[in-house]
């Protein structure tokens, strides 16, 4: 891949690509847009699915008791599972008609229908690190705190999380490359128009669905070369977030030791 | 004003689960509710007698029949492709790599596992201009390149699998074989792989789960909307993955939408089976070590 892109970065079209606008007319392929189109829809998947995973991992990790957590935790690594695909075509003819009839107006293909699914797509990642992080709390402390009559809310509340705040900045971390990575739901949900978005409701292109749409016959069209840009910057992003997790659990190491 | 936070806490956390565990249940009872109904053998074979077909008497033309095929053939070539490459590399970490490289080598990979499916498969695409410019003879798209993406993006998690089941095994049984004279390969060959058996075999068949459910990477590597059955490797193909993602953006008539439905289902059927394989060799193997 690199053997293709790298004409790319060396002739300096590389930032070109990305700032400027998409319009083939006049001989312009900036993927900026769909640069926004990924943040628009992974962000707001993030925001909807921090809540959610955080309080299922709370009651995963201590809430409820042992053999209902082992039963969530299974239902939850089954979700993982699940094919993507799969959740993008039942969401196709569930979801979308409606939004369509009931909240957004317009096709029903938006960003906000995208965000919904691929919140639900990520939850499982950060839900398994959060329950992770958890439960590795020294037992020590857990009985100590069990002895001085705290309630599990408390036990979860004063000395779990705490501790296990780098593990939920990996799982966020995590949770938002799942987001940027993921193509199937953001090309069958969000509407894959080549615009900025600019409200929940528009339809937007990411950088994913922008590489599976775009197969150009001619290998040195520029349009051609724009997938490769999206591409680089998909990986660029990728070990950006390895490198972070990288940090984080380092960290956490070094408080645990 | 504690109380109250965290009597807040614990509601909000109840109703987070059940909201998440609400929406896996109506997206999947959906499915099955419009979906029920089409899953018959007319689903997969069409209109000819299952027998005829299974043996490839004669062609599937208005059935699933071929999309399984496909991906049967895909998921197989691309997890012999990944399973020995990937064991090797897992032994080679666990056991004989050591320092600077070692570190080196497993943020490679980490940064491999991270990689999105889709750009796997553009590199896939990529190899497929190169091999089209270097041959001469016609080469496109095929079963053989996708094949091979596919086992690349299964290739860390096999990778780490195999690694992490070697890396638990308990440091007495490690070192007893060592002690009587046994030599490091040995070791490996005798004690520490049967020994680890279940876990690494877990390992491969959630990555097994993960080639099956990959869209992405077949996307751009060969997988086509009708085919028929796969003949060689360097033709195209049909796989059910991308046969409903198809469905979902052009069906023409409430047939073809059932026949989705019916994929769909097969589909998760699939991969709830792989899991449920998983599940099982994982739970047989705690019970092990725990005796």
């Amino acid at each position: 891949m690199l053997f293709l892109g790298w004409p790319l970065l060396w002739g300096g079209q590389f930032f070109h690509l990305i700032a400027e606008e998409w319009s083939p007319d006049r001989g312009l392929y900036g993927i900026f847009p769909m640069v926004t189109g990924s943040i628009a829809i992974a962000l707001p998947a993030l925001c909807i699915s921090l809540p959610i995973s955080l309080g299922t991992s709370f009651v995963a990790a201590t809430l409820a008791p042992p053999p209902l957590r082992r039963g969530l935790l299974t239902m939850v690594r089954f979700m993982a599972g699940v094919p993507t695909v799969i959740y993008g075509f039942v969401a196709v003819f569930l979801l979308v008609p409606f939004m369509r009839e009931q909240i957004t107006g317009g096709s029903g293909l938006n960003i906000l229908t995208a965000s919904i699914i691929l919140a639900l797509l990520i939850a499982p990642t950060m839900i398994v690190f959060f329950v992770d992080g958890l439960s590795s709390v020294e037992k020590g402390s857990c009985l100590a705190v069990d002895a001085l009559g705290g309630t599990k809310v408390q036990k979860l509340l004063y000395l779990q999380l705490p501790q296990a705040l780098p593990a939920i900045v990996a799982g966020m971390v995590m949770g938002l490359g799942r987001a940027m990575g993921d193509t199937l739901i953001s090309l069958m949900l969000a509407g894959n128009s080549i615009a900025i978005p600019h409200t929940a409701i528009d339809s937007g292109r990411t950088l994913t669905a922008h590489i599976a749409l775009v197969i150009a016959a001619d290998f040195a069209s520029m349009e051609f070369k724009s997938i490769f840009a999206a591409g680089i910057i998909l990986y660029v992003f990728a070990s950006v977030v390895v490198v972070l997790l990288r940090l984080l659990t380092g960290m956490s190491m070094r408080r645990a030791g | 004003m504690r109380r109250l936070l965290e009597h807040g806490v614990a509601i909000f956390s109840w109703s987070g689960t059940l909201l998440l565990l609400t929406v896996l249940l109506v997206l999947l009872g959906y499915l099955g509710y419009r979906g029920a109904g089409a899953v018959e053998t007319g689903l997969i074979f069409g209109t000819i007698p299952p027998l005829d077909a299974l043996l490839l008497r004669r062609q599937v033309f208005d059935g699933l029949f071929p999309a399984i095929a496909g991906t049967f053939a895909l998921v197989l070539l691309a997890v012999g492709l990944a399973v020995p490459v990937g064991l090797a590399a897992g032994i080679y970490m666990a056991e004989y790599c050591r320092g600077r490289s070692r570190q080196v080598l497993s943020l490679l990979f980490d940064v491999l596992a991270g990689l999105p499916s889709i750009v796997v498969g553009l590199a896939g695409f990529s190899l497929t201009i190169a091999l089209h410019r270097l041959l001469p003879s016609r080469f496109g798209p095929c079963l053989l390149i996708s094949a091979f993406s596919l086992g690349f993006l299964i290739l860390p998690y096999i990778i780490r699998s195999t690694q992490l089941a070697l890396e638990s095994v308990p440091p007495a049984l490690r070192l007893s074989a060592p002690a009587l004279g046994a030599t490091k390969l040995q070791n490996i060959r005798y004690v520490l792989l049967p020994a680890r058996l279940p876990a690494i075999l877990g390992g491969i068949i959630l990555a097994t789960g993960r080639a099956a459910e990959d869209t992405a990477v077949i996307m751009l590597t060969g997988a086509v909307a009708s085919a028929g059955l796969p003949r060689s490797l360097f033709e195209q193909f049909e796989a059910l993955p991308f046969f409903i993602y198809f469905i979902s953006s052009q069906y023409s008539d409430p047939g073809e939408l059932q026949k989705g439905f019916g994929a769909a289902i097969l589909l998760l059927a699939a991969c709830a089976i792989l899991f449920l394989g998983a599940f099982v060799i994982e739970q047989t193997l705690s019970r092990r070590f725990r005796r």
